[in-house]
């Protein structure tokens, strides 16, 4: 029996157990489903950054992850190093998440180690989350939501719940759409 | 049903019809049928072409998921045009763990079958098929050839089957 698509709806919707930047009473909330070890994510980054400070308090930021680990063999420690960081404050999860954009060419598990370290996590700590435990899962879950959410690839963007299909490249059109999203909210 | 905007496009196999069964290539020197699977479920992934970059993405998505449709005793098979060696150039490229299967010779044949093929360019277009155990068309879904029309379709698709669709129970696995 066909049964109607919810495609390109976000499930679970945002909560306080996302990594946010941005007020929570922002009119608009950006999502990113992202793998640190994509290009084409890396070049999304400088574009969100430019989107966060051109919507300011407007806009909330959540980062989710979506490791393509068959065509990326270092996103999935990436994304569990991320996460390992981030358990010691949201502050430290985004200054992981922007040193690995900034140095997606220095991924191996030795690099993450020390990323770790220079944000005062210890390396034992983030090698030991890499097989199993909560930041593992957590990879997982964000994968397993991802798709059943519509993510179709790296990065997938949805804004207030709803899939972005625009062309991300394309700030100009990227910032109207979350300018109007911010309209519609208020 | 959507068509792609020409009106050479044809309809895709509609919902509640037996899949034909088809033998190709899936290596320069191995075959795959369809009935290979008779049993258990099977996505049926057509696609443009090797190497364009939204199959990239959309098989390499795939690629990623093979444990959650294994979980529900899935078996996904990508056709496309291509030949065995395009095929296996693009597979050891892009590390992929399921079969690509080249509806080569006679061009397009097993595509036009499943409605699946663009006349006018001669690929096949982006066309996904759920079939249940017993080889019927339980799902489909034709995206327009530059979207990636990603895996939540297919997953509901799935998760929409019964048991004995599924293969799940010795009656199902009867061929």
């Amino acid at each position: 029996m066909r049964r109607e698509s919810a495609t390109g709806t976000l499930t679970p919707a945002v909560s306080d157990s996302d990594h946010a930047e941005g007020p929570s009473s922002a009119p608009v909330t950006l999502v990113e489903y992202g793998d640190y070890e994509c290009p084409s994510c890396g070049g999304a980054f400088p574009i969100v950054k430019e989107l966060q400070q051109k919507m300011g308090s407007d806009m909330r930021f959540v980062f989710r992850n979506f490791p393509l680990r068959e065509a990326h063999p270092h996103a999935l420690h990436a994304a569990i190093a991320a996460e390992a960081v981030g358990a010691h404050g949201d502050k430290k999860f985004w200054a992981m998440h922007d040193v690995l954009y900034e140095h997606q060419d220095a991924l191996t598990d030795a690099d993450l180690a020390a990323y770790a370290s220079d944000l005062g996590v210890s390396e034992a700590e983030i090698t030991n989350a890499f097989e199993v435990g909560a930041f593992a899962d957590r990879v997982r879950a964000d994968f397993r939501n991802g798709v059943r959410s519509g993510v179709n690839g790296t990065p997938t963007f949805f804004i207030n719940g709803e899939r972005y299909d625009g062309d991300w490249r394309d700030v100009t059109a990227f910032l109207s759409a979350l300018r109007s999203a911010a309209k519609v909210h208020a | 049903m959507a068509t792609n905007g020409s009106s050479k496009d044809r309809e895709l196999l509609p919902i509640g019809t037996q899949a034909p069964d088809f033998s190709l290539h899936a290596t320069p020197d191995q075959r795959v049928s369809l009935s290979d699977f008779r049993g258990q479920p099977v996505v049926l992934v057509f696609y443009p072409a090797d190497f364009s970059p939204v199959c990239g993405d959309q098989v390499a998505l795939y690629n990623e998921m093979l444990d959650e449709f294994s979980a529900t005793n899935a078996q996904v098979l990508g056709i496309s045009v291509d030949g065995a060696w395009c095929h296996l150039a693009f597979g050891k490229s892009r590390n992929l763990h399921f079969p690509l299967l080249s509806d080569f010779e006679p061009k397009g044949e097993v595509s036009k079958q499943y409605g699946a093929y663009h006349d006018d360019n001669g690929e096949s277009s982006r066309a996904l098929f759920v079939l249940d155990a017993t080889g019927v068309v339980r799902w489909n879904h034709l995206s327009p050839d530059g979207i990636n029309p990603g895996a939540d379709g297919i997953l509901r698709a799935l998760d929409a089957l019964t048991p004995e669709q599924r293969g799940a129970t010795p009656a199902g696995r009867a061929s």
